[in-house]
């Protein structure tokens, strides 16, 4: 177990800017969830605390050792990669054993460990097969092991669950998580996902153009974003923006309900104009303008199955925003502002 | 108006017809084969088959005669040692080369575009020129080689590079290692290409250092593409006349000997065709033997 610490890290490709002088520091066994749109920088983060890339500029720790410019093999890192990067010309066992063999341990005290892995994921009927004979959970599952054998103080995670089919998805975010606890390794995982991101993360640093924009728990980030980017990029359907006077406010599709339902501490009152409606099963999705506002503005109301009452298209509705949910931003840099009347 | 319509639907109608535009693309390439592979190759196993010479219009069937009379012949014996000979050596040293220069070849650094161009100068280089500007690099006289190794005063007096067996042997060798690395380190630049990044960064994370990452990791996947190059050196070794032939013409005393220049010498200077022909016919089973493996290899290469 260690504590990653970056300070300040940049890293130029060229003219690209992957990673603009970005700063963060893990708690000690900690989940943590870099997530991003692809290109904001979290997978070039990820990689140059692996010692994969070094960066321009800025430092890295491990342990509260500086590991920069040393090699990955000598940071106690463990890394997944979104292919799992198997050796496919050999077998599991020989998968799991590279690490060991490479770290110089003798035949029969990698055999030990190999089979000590193996056990703790459940794969041990696999060790003679090759990986292309392997299905995508159980290559996920030998990946892991072969990241575990050495006992690394880190796991770095590449986005490992992409490439299972979405059921699987499920059963795997699952099992990784509970076998983060029992091993209790401090991790770092880097995922699009955002769903992904609130269901595992102790924390999430959602990041943009090589930028944290927020660095919190997942209710904080939710609740309470820092400003419109992480406002619309979390959260799925994303939280509703208007623009009233010099300031945004915006609310989340759960939070806007028909006058109706509304809970009896009220809200505030906005006439919506439904124009379509999606029926999901467990909810619907109705879209639709805001009358005061720009009619190109769309704003998205979710209402729960459990409320049956009748919303027809095409049809105007008193709607409110519940109390305590509205969020203020400012308009010119999107950052959050403080509450105002409206 | 209307008739334009007509003449374009009736002549779209002509290559809509699929046997006849089938039949027609297919013409040039049955053609190519019939005219410059078939015709040669069936001539060669007559010719085999004869007493036929360049010297009289007799023509008479003898059986396996030419076959019998050739594996009598010293001469023939070394030459075919020497074909594979020349073709394992060189090989080997083309593996050895090809995978060091692939490397290079991927790799991404400034001025990468000039030394691309000199690797794959060799390849597109007509062997017959090629081979004469060795024979002049290699001269007895004037070799600049020799004059570089005098003024080290490693040597006294000239090496005469292909007047000496062993040396003439080794020249071949040089040549044909020379001509070939470049395709071979193509074909393995291909090969390198397409292992993932992610298996590269997973070896340097697991603690691989250059050389078990070369030899656990990279070798090891790249070793069907390698089989691929090996067998287009092997084939283009040991079908190729024109290095030996150019250099050192079979000699000193047939210590160079190749079954192409062989079957060239005994054929067309020596007028024997029919001879000629078996010499030349002798490797079609080895020949036949490789490209089958070639295909095998070339379809099993889908190892990730």
């Amino acid at each position: 177990m260690a504590v990653v610490e970056v300070r300040g890290v940049t890293k130029h490709f060229g003219a690209v800017h992957a990673v603009n002088g970005l700063s963060l520091r893990t708690e000690e066994g900690e989940f943590l969830v870099l997530l991003g749109p692809s290109g904001c920088g979290k997978t070039t983060l990820l990689r140059m605390i692996a010692g994969l890339e070094e960066p321009t500029a800025g430092e890295v720790l491990i342990g509260g050792d500086l590991v920069n410019g040393l090699p990955p093999r000598v940071r106690k890192i463990a890394m997944v990669f979104q292919s799992y990067a198997l050796y496919p010309h050999m077998s599991v066992f020989k998968n799991i054993a590279f690490p060991l063999k490479a770290e110089g341990l003798d035949p029969q005290a990698r055999k030990e460990k190999v089979e000590w892995a193996a056990k703790l994921l459940d794969i041990e009927r696999l060790l003679d097969r090759k990986p292309r004979h392997l299905s995508g959970g159980e290559r996920q599952r030998v990946a892991l092991a072969r990241a575990l054998v050495r006992e690394p103080s880190v796991f770095l995670l590449d986005e490992p669950l992409s490439n299972l089919d979405a059921k699987l998805r499920a059963a795997a975010r699952d099992d990784l998580l509970e076998f983060q606890r029992r091993v209790d390794v401090t991790a770092i995982y880097v995922t699009h996902d955002q769903v992904e991101a609130m269901g595992m993360g102790d924390r999430i640093a959602v990041m943009n153009q090589g930028e944290i924009r927020q660095f919190g728990t997942p209710g904080e980030v939710y609740d309470d974003p820092a400003d419109t980017f992480v406002a619309t990029f979390i959260g799925s359907p994303p939280m509703n923006l208007l623009e009233h006077q010099d300031f945004l406010f915006g609310f989340r599709p759960e939070h806007f309900l028909p006058t109706e339902i509304a809970p009896p501490e009220g809200g505030t009152p906005l006439t919506y104009h439904v124009n379509r409606i999606e029926f999901l099963g467990s909810e619907r999705y109705l879209y639709g303008h805001v009358y005061g506002f720009s009619e190109n503005t769309k704003v998205i109301a979710m209402l729960p199955s459990t409320v049956t009452l009748p919303v027809a298209q095409d049809e105007d509705h008193e709607f409110v925003v519940v109390k305590g949910k509205m969020r203020f931003f400012d308009k010119e840099t999107g950052l959050r502002a403080s509450p105002r009347p409206l | 108006m209307a008739t334009e319509v007509i003449t374009s639907r009736r002549r779209r109608y002509l290559f809509d017809n699929e046997r006849v535009l089938g039949s027609l693309l297919m013409t040039p390439a049955v053609i190519y084969i019939v005219a410059l592979v078939g015709f040669p190759f069936v001539l060669a196993i007559v010719f085999a088959l004869s007493d036929v010479t360049t010297g009289s219009r007799g023509f008479s069937y003898v059986g396996l005669d030419n076959f019998v009379r050739i594996l009598d012949d010293p001469v023939f014996l070394r030459s075919l040692k020497n074909t594979f000979v020349f073709a394992a050596i060189s090989n080997v040293l083309v593996v050895v080369l090809a995978t060091a220069l692939a490397e290079i070849l991927v790799a991404d650094f400034k001025g990468k575009w000039v030394v691309r161009f000199f690797v794959l100068l060799p390849w597109t280089t007509p062997i017959s020129l090629a081979t004469i500007m060795w024979l002049w690099t290699l001269d007895s006289l004037f070799s600049p080689i020799d004059w570089v190794l005098r003024w080290l005063g490693l040597i006294e007096s000239n090496s005469y590079f292909l007047g000496k067996p062993g040396l003439a042997m080794a020249s071949v060798v040089i040549v044909h290692t020379w001509r070939i690395v470049p395709l071979a380190a193509v074909i393995m630049m291909a090969g390198l290409a397409a292992i993932p990044h992610e298996i590269n960064d997973a070896a340097r994370v697991d603690g691989a250092g250059f050389w078990r990452k070369r030899f656990e990791i990279t070798i090891p996947l790249l070793a069907p593409i390698i089989a691929v190059a090996v067998l287009f050196g092997v084939i283009l070794t040991i079908t190729d006349m024109s290095v030996v032939w150019v250099l050192t013409r079979g000699g000193p005393t047939n210590t160079t000997q190749v079954l192409a220049t062989w079957s060239f010498l005994k054929g067309i200077e020596g007028g024997a065709l029919s001879q000629g022909a078996a010499i030349a016919l002798f490797l079609l089973p080895v020949l036949v033997a490789l490209t089958a493996l070639i295909l095998r290899l070339a379809r099993r290469v889908e190892v990730f």
